[in-house]
């Protein structure tokens, strides 16, 4: 016990070193750099302090700070860290048995911040997730944003709005997953009016408590659930929705016309066949992309080609890895492939950062490298559509959260013994793997 | 440079459609770089097909195609690919009751199944595979009981499956795993001892039963046993056992198995293989390594993109398969499993000799397939590019001189 003490006072008198010598202020300069807004910049620099972009521009045109921590980043291609809008990785699970729709279910309040998914999620380039749960209800509970800054408990993983709450939106699903024994619905017909009937109670809801203009004798009683779908009528929870047939895909549009919702369409894999009626929505697509049709009816039209038709369409396109479906370690290659399918390269690198981040509500602060956004990047060592390309190092608001270079990181990059652990947690003085 | 491949392949096919089928058996593929895999890759050079065979091979300038050949032109060509370990066939794409017979559950040791009596030759996933490349694949039953049937190989075409045959026996499919493994109360195997007690059994059994059937007078001999003659032959090593195991003390279970009765084994998934390089280097044994995509939880929680290559750089036979999936994606594609192995430590020619020659030689299947070599099956496959690269296509896939495949995927 005296000696972990002893190790507990240099390990942070070194922390403490280390800390001050950082300063948090970074430029890194002469990558390739691809901005996603604005073309991609051959030698670039750029300059991160206290979590944020300062600089982003050419060698010779942005110059250096004094203070900043010079590091050279030649042969390397910086892009923002990827925005993965569907992921179910921290060992979630939303709603229950119990019902088919379940908006009083708040993802977060089950997920497991040292999940070794999250260091895969890191060497994989992601940094901002929207973590959701199944598609098993058509409606399955709250979502939650989160960046990948590490830490032992979903607090520290939290994106909150300016009033200090964590962000998310809701998880909806139609077509098969969600039809089910009673108490679910065995039909598209009754899944749609059982969705229809709660978002009239989530209405009626709503009137009550502006009819009640503050008073609290006429409030009416507290409804956690309704209060989450009020947030959705009022456009500040945004709905992702899983959805995989053409007629679903429409179904999804027509409730979120009827109740007035802000909706993202995700997996959309027979979004090709009514890209033109998507686009005529305005209705942005997360899209996936599996190395097979198949696997259920409703998939055995999905297509790597659907992210360049909706492309083409006009649709905002976005994708994701839906981890454990893909492994977040290969989230580059659905874009990849979506470019061989015939979509733009432009449009996938939009994909997988800013498009997301859009669909998120968080355009505002992450998706492309711009100064005043969060310092959230990636390093690679090549081309991001090559499969031989590596992520190096992903940052996440100015701090290195991983680093291929570091053995702890490459367990998880590559996979290995003990990579199926979940992480140890960072303590200060003590090395939770090293004493067990 | 892509869209003039495009078009050559697409002019190459409008042509197909005036001409007669028959002229299909004579075809011509000029490719920019061929990837023999029987040394070292042609610079332009030109592959002859004549009625299924190949007939020559070499550069452009030293073969010349005969007048009434097709003349097929792509930036890369490969042997076709071999996926040494897959369902499709047995499992379909609609993933319902219909289309599912890769794993019988109504008891753990059914070695009388054959995958010959289950495959649908007509299945969409075979076609989808083809159009990537594939032209043989090692089908069968999935993992998930102890000893679940005959596999068999076949090529990726035919209207059924007596067409599309290589070899209608290939392996006896095992599984030492805790995907063998009953979670119901009283139901066995529940427990990794249980598993190999089960096993050992079994085959002690095979052992007195092939004893009996020889030796008895022939009155006296035993009635015949379809579950213990599919074991005697592996008894007879005429089969391999293909045993699917993933876990360290799994994949000593199963060299443990080998010892005792002194049978091939095919190691198949081998996630945690790269703690156990030197056994099964010393057991002579090769695997059939899991998809490298595959899921890193329950039993690949501790895989590793880089096994194959510690594997092969061990010496050890390694070849890709495909596998077997429950949901989405229905098959996973062997080039594109190929292709995360290539980029984690194996060279290119490794990781294409391991969906090519050394498939085909694991297999047992080289003398027809594997490599582009005279006297060998007119099975290729055609790429725009790197096969590896997420951005490649392919452009087209042959198989014994016929094109099976003309989308550009």
């Amino acid at each position: 016990m005296i000696r972990v003490i002893r190790v507990a006072a240099v390990g942070i008198a070194l922390l403490t070193t280390a800390c001050k010598a950082q300063e948090k202020h970074h430029a890194f300069v002469g990558a390739r750099l691809i901005p996603i807004v604005g073309d991609e910049i051959e030698n670039g620099v750029l300059v991160v302090k206290n979590g944020k972009i300062t600089h982003v521009g050419r060698a010779g045109e942005v110059s250096i700070p004094t203070g900043a921590q010079r590091i050279d980043a030649g042969g390397k291609t910086i892009m923002p860290g990827l925005v993965d809008t569907h992921n179910h990785i921290g060992g979630i699970g939303g709603g229950d048995g119990s019902g088919p729709i379940q908006p009083d279910v708040r993802i977060y309040d089950s997920l497991n911040a040292l999940s070794s998914g999250f260091k895969r999620a890191v060497a994989g380039g992601l940094t901002t997730l929207n973590i959701m749960p199944g598609s098993g209800h058509l409606l399955s509970g709250q979502t939650v944003y989160v960046k990948l800054r590490g830490g032992k408990t979903v607090e520290d993983l939290f994106i909150q709005d300016t009033a200090g709450k964590p962000t998310g939106g809701i998880k909806m699903a139609n077509g098969t997953n969600s039809q089910r024994d009673k108490p679910f619905p065995g039909t598209r017909g009754k899944s749609a009016a059982l969705v229809r009937e709660k978002y009239v109670k989530a209405q009626e809801y709503r009137e009550k408590i502006t009819r009640a203009d503050g008073d609290p004798e006429k409030k009416p009683d507290r409804d956690i659930g309704l209060e989450a779908l009020v947030e959705v009528l009022e456009g500040k929870r945004i709905v992702h929705h899983h959805t995989h047939r053409h007629d679903d895909i429409m179904t999804v549009i027509r409730l979120s016309k009827e109740f007035g919702f802000r909706v993202v369409l995700h997996h959309v894999s027979e979004g090709w066949k009514v890209a033109d009626e998507i686009a005529q929505a305005g209705v942005p697509c997360s899209v996936i992309l599996v190395d097979s049709p198949g696997g259920k009816l409703e998939a055995i039209n999905l297509l790597f080609k659907t992210g360049g038709i909706l492309e083409k369409a006009g649709v905002n396109v976005a994708f994701h890895t839906d981890d454990w479906i893909t492994d977040s370690r290969v989230f580059f290659r659905s874009a990849a492939l979506a470019v061989r399918a015939g979509m733009s390269r432009a449009a996938a690198l939009r994909a997988l950062t800013l498009a997301g981040a859009e669909m998120m509500d968080l355009s505002d602060r992450v998706g492309s490298l711009e100064a005043g956004k969060d310092a959230d990047f990636v390093l690679l060592g090549g081309d991001p559509f090559s499969v031989y390309t590596k992520v190096l190092e992903t940052w996440v608001e100015g701090e290195k959260v991983f680093d291929r270079s570091d053995p702890k990181d490459y367990l998880y990059a590559v996979g290995g013994y003990g990579a199926g652990e979940d992480q140890s947690p960072y303590l200060c003085c003590y090395d939770h793997r090293e004493n067990n | 440079m892509r869209s003039f491949d495009k078009t050559v392949l697409f002019m190459t096919l409008a042509g197909l459609a005036l001409t007669s089928f028959p002229a299909l058996a004579q075809v011509a593929v000029r490719g920019e770089t061929i990837h023999t895999m029987a040394g070292p890759a042609i610079t332009n050079g030109v592959v002859l097909i004549r009625n299924g065979k190949i007939t020559a091979i070499g550069q452009a300038a030293n073969v010349a195609i005969p007048t009434g050949f097709l003349t097929i032109d792509a930036r890369v060509v490969t042997p076709g690919l071999i996926d040494t370990h897959t369902v499709v066939g047995l499992t379909g794409i609609y993933n319902h009751k219909h289309d599912q017979d890769q794993l019988e559950r109504s008891a753990p040791i059914q070695p009388e199944l054959h995958a010959v009596d289950a495959y649908n030759a007509h299945e969409k996933l075979i076609a989808w595979v083809r159009s990537f490349g594939v032209t043989t694949v090692h089908t069968g039953h999935a993992p998930g009981e102890l000893i679940s049937g005959q596999t068999m190989i076949v090529k990726t075409t035919g209207n059924t499956v007596d067409d599309a045959m290589l070899s209608d026996v290939a392996a006896l499919a095992a599984t030492l795993s805790p995907m063998a493994q009953k979670r119901e109360k009283g139901k066995s195997p529940g427990t990794r001892g249980k598993m190999m007690a089960m096993m050992r059994a079994q085959f002690i059994k095979a052992l007195e039963y092939r004893q009996k059937r020889e030796k008895a007078e022939e009155d006296k001999k035993p009635a015949r046993d379809l579950k213990l003659e599919a074991l005697g032959r592996v008894l007879d090593k005429e089969l391999p056992l293909m045993v699917t195991a993933n876990r360290v003390q799994d994949i000593a279970n199963v060299l443990r198995l080998a010892r005792e009765f002194d049978i091939r084994i095919w190691l198949d998934g081998a996630a945690e293989s790269y703690l156990m390089v030197d056994e099964i280097k010393a057991a002579a044994v090769p695997v059939l390594i899991h998809p490298s995509m595959a899921r890193a939880w329950g039993e690949y929680k501790n895989m590793s993109f880089e096994t194959a290559a510690k594997l092969v750089r061990a010496g050890i036979p390694v070849a890709m398969q495909s596998g077997y999936e429950s949901y989405v994606p229905k098959t996973r594609v062997v080039l594109f499993e190929a292709a995360i192995y290539a980029a984690n430590g194996m060279t290119f020619s490794e990781a294409l000799a391991s969906i090519t020659i050394d498939a085909a030689r694991i297999l047992g299947i080289d003398s027809r397939v594997g490599s582009l070599e005279v006297g060998k099956d007119g099975d290729l496959a055609m790429y725009d590019g790197d096969p590896f690269e997420y951005t490649s296509h392919c452009t087209g896939t042959i198989i014994e001189g016929k094109i099976v495949s003309d989308r550009v995927r």
